[in-house]
């Protein structure tokens, strides 16, 4: 077998939708556009399409690399690929920037056609099942009737399980990876401390700082720095920065003096010089608003009657964000229904951001998992 | 992170050191079409396979080990990683018809807490263990060693097995706990042993549901 190489240089491309769209939330969008990527061919039958959802901050640049800029590699370049567990050379595989993005699908940084302006504060707060509705018009938009697979990692499993209960006979399988079926109050709790670095910052402008050409830096940057936090593991920061000081020896000032300070000060710098304020505060909702229980009196079983795919759930040991026993408590709504459903939890040290990872036993999972899904 | 190990002794594709299919059919010859089945310690999914095929049995694996998880994947069976030894938490009472541990019993500590729990999930289980009564066992025993042989196929120093019992032994356990026998098959190098079975027996399957309450 020919050693993984990454599928090389990929195109976005964008898809309008001119019929409107009715959110969750009441609100309509008249029409939008999403940006996407596809890697490998559709087969004759139309069976071996791949939709991979984002999480927080990534996009539908999942795999390969722009020619215009080849250090923009995909965010799941990794796993996606020629060879690859999710292999091209097998599947049609989808990414897509989700509504409400800020990577080229219509979003708050978007101009309004019924104002000529960006919609800043006034873009409607989207849910996953928005997502996965607008998800669908794409499908539908690339002549897909039905998804071999749906696929994501922590939100984007999200995605993955909503597909499941939307759309039950447009999804063959879900691979539902560092999921949790709700955020816990814990979990809303960081958000909204992030949310609040947000629009607090005095450029934040209540979400219209576009008008004042400026950018809410510092809030963009306190959030992404407690994300960060979450997405990794006590262990795996014990391991990659230690107590380390980045000059050797204690200054008695407020420089960055600590690696994971001057870590997490780079990451928030990164972070807040390509995404938008607004896109954040909207995702972050996306999260905490998801709950598909809820309509079913708190009981998953319920809420996953209608689904019929099968699954594969991963979690990861050291996840204390949407930690083991969160994807267990997917995985009993699951068997509860009979569902197929096969479940591991990887002993990796990493922490949430594992799913990002080139770990073999979770890379082995997947490319087994799939090696099994019909097509053609 | 340690995690306590229920090991598998079911062959893997790589482990061939017991063939595991007299005993598959045993089992499969009591499963009606169609029937929902839990395989605790399924090692590579190759018995849920077998019932699947044969049976038409929907029904999902528990295993704890990585390389027997991703065997089972491979092998296309619903395979759920979990540690036997936490319980069955996860799973309903009477929800399953069979709940079935094949090969593991006398690798598991808490002898009373599975059997419990199996009693709990499912209408009926099924359990095969080595027989440790065999005469082949008990000459190794008499000429002072441990038994190896094709159904304990381990030495001394490297094997899971932490309880090794006999048919009567457990049999005994069975009286003592309240749970009902329904049927029995005793093997030897494939074939059925129908008399002195704890003696010329190596391999037990036992089918059994919980009695009535006294």
């Amino acid at each position: 077998m020919n050693a993984p190489e990454s599928i090389g240089v990929v195109i976005a491309r964008k898809a309008q939708f001119d019929r409107p769209v009715r959110l969750r939330s009441g609100a309509v969008i008249d029409r939008y556009e999403l940006a996407y990527e596809t890697y490998g061919r559709i087969n004759q039958k139309r069976d071996n399409a791949v939709l991979v959802c984002h999480a927080l901050n990534a996009s539908h640049h999942v795999a390969g690399i722009y020619g215009d800029n080849p250090p923009n590699v995909g965010w799941w370049d990794n796993l996606v690929g020629p060879w690859k567990p999710v292999d091209t050379n097998r599947f049609f595989v989808v990414g897509v920037n989700n509504l409400g993005g800020c990577h080229g699908s219509t979003g708050p940084a978007s101009i309004d056609p019924a104002t000529g302006r960006p919609w800043g504060a006034d873009f409607p707060v989207v849910t996953v099942e928005d997502w996965v509705q607008t998800q669908a018009q794409l499908a539908d938009h690339l002549g897909i009737e039905r998804f071999a697979v749906v696929m994501g990692g922590s939100l984007g499993a999200m995605q993955a399980l909503q597909w499941t209960m939307s759309f039950p006979d447009r999804i063959r399988h879900a691979l539902v990876i560092a999921a949790a079926p709700k955020l816990s109050a814990q979990n809303i709790a960081f958000n909204e401390v992030a949310r609040q670095a947000i629009m607090t910052d005095p450029d934040f402008h209540g979400g219209d700082f576009y008008a004042h050409n400026v950018v809410p830096r510092r809030g963009l940057r306190l959030a992404r720095m407690i994300g960060h936090i979450t997405y990794l593991s006590d262990d795996a920061m014990a391991e990659k920065f230690g107590r380390a000081l980045r000059n050797g020896a204690l200054k008695f000032n407020f420089d960055a003096e600590f690696e994971i300070e001057s870590y997490l000060r780079y990451q928030g710098d990164k972070f807040s010089d390509y995404f938008d304020a607004n896109t954040y505060l909207r995702i972050t909702k996306a999260l905490d608003y998801f709950d598909p229980a809820a309509d079913y009196g708190g009981d998953l079983t319920k809420a996953l009657a209608r689904a019929k795919a099968a699954f594969l759930v991963v979690s990861f040991t050291s996840d204390w964000r949407f930690s083991p026993a969160r994807s267990r408590e997917i995985l009993k709504a699951l068997v509860d229904n009979r569902l197929d459903v096969s479940y591991a939890e990887i002993d990796a040290p990493h922490g949430h951001d594992t799913f990002l990872m080139d770990d073999q036993r979770y890379h082995n999972l997947i490319r087994a998992y799939l090696d099994n899904v019909d097509i053609g | 992170m340690t995690r306590a190990i229920a090991p598998a002794l079911r062959p893997t594709t790589a482990d061939n050191r017991l063939s595991g299919r007299p005993e598959f059919d045993a089992i499969a010859a009591w499963i009606e079409h169609g029937a929902q089945v839990l395989d605790l310690g399924c090692g590579d999914g190759s018995l849920l396979r077998y019932l699947r095929e044969g049976r038409r049995a929907m029904g999902y694996g528990i295993e704890i080990d990585d390389a027997n998880v991703l065997a089972s994947v491979r092998n296309g069976v619903n395979v759920l990683q979990s540690n036997l030894e936490s319980g069955l938490a996860g799973f309903e009472s009477g929800s399953f018809d069979y709940v079935i541990l094949s090969q593991t019993l006398q690798a598991v500590r808490h002898t009373e807490q599975i059997i419990g729990e199996m009693l709990r999930v499912g209408r009926q289980a099924i359990v095969t263990f080595p027989n440790f009564g065999y005469w082949g066992h008990r000459l190794q025993i008499l000429r002072g060693r441990m038994p190896v042989s094709p159904t304990l196929p381990y030495q001394w120093y490297d094997t899971p097995n932490v309880h090794l019992f006999t048919l009567r032994d457990f049999e005994a356990f069975c009286a003592d706990h309240g749970i009902r026998i329904l049927e029995r098959v005793v093997m030897n190098q494939g074939r059925v042993v129908s008399i002195l079975p704890n003696l010329l027996g190596s391999l037990a399957v036992y089918r059994f549901n919980r009695g009535p309450q006294p």
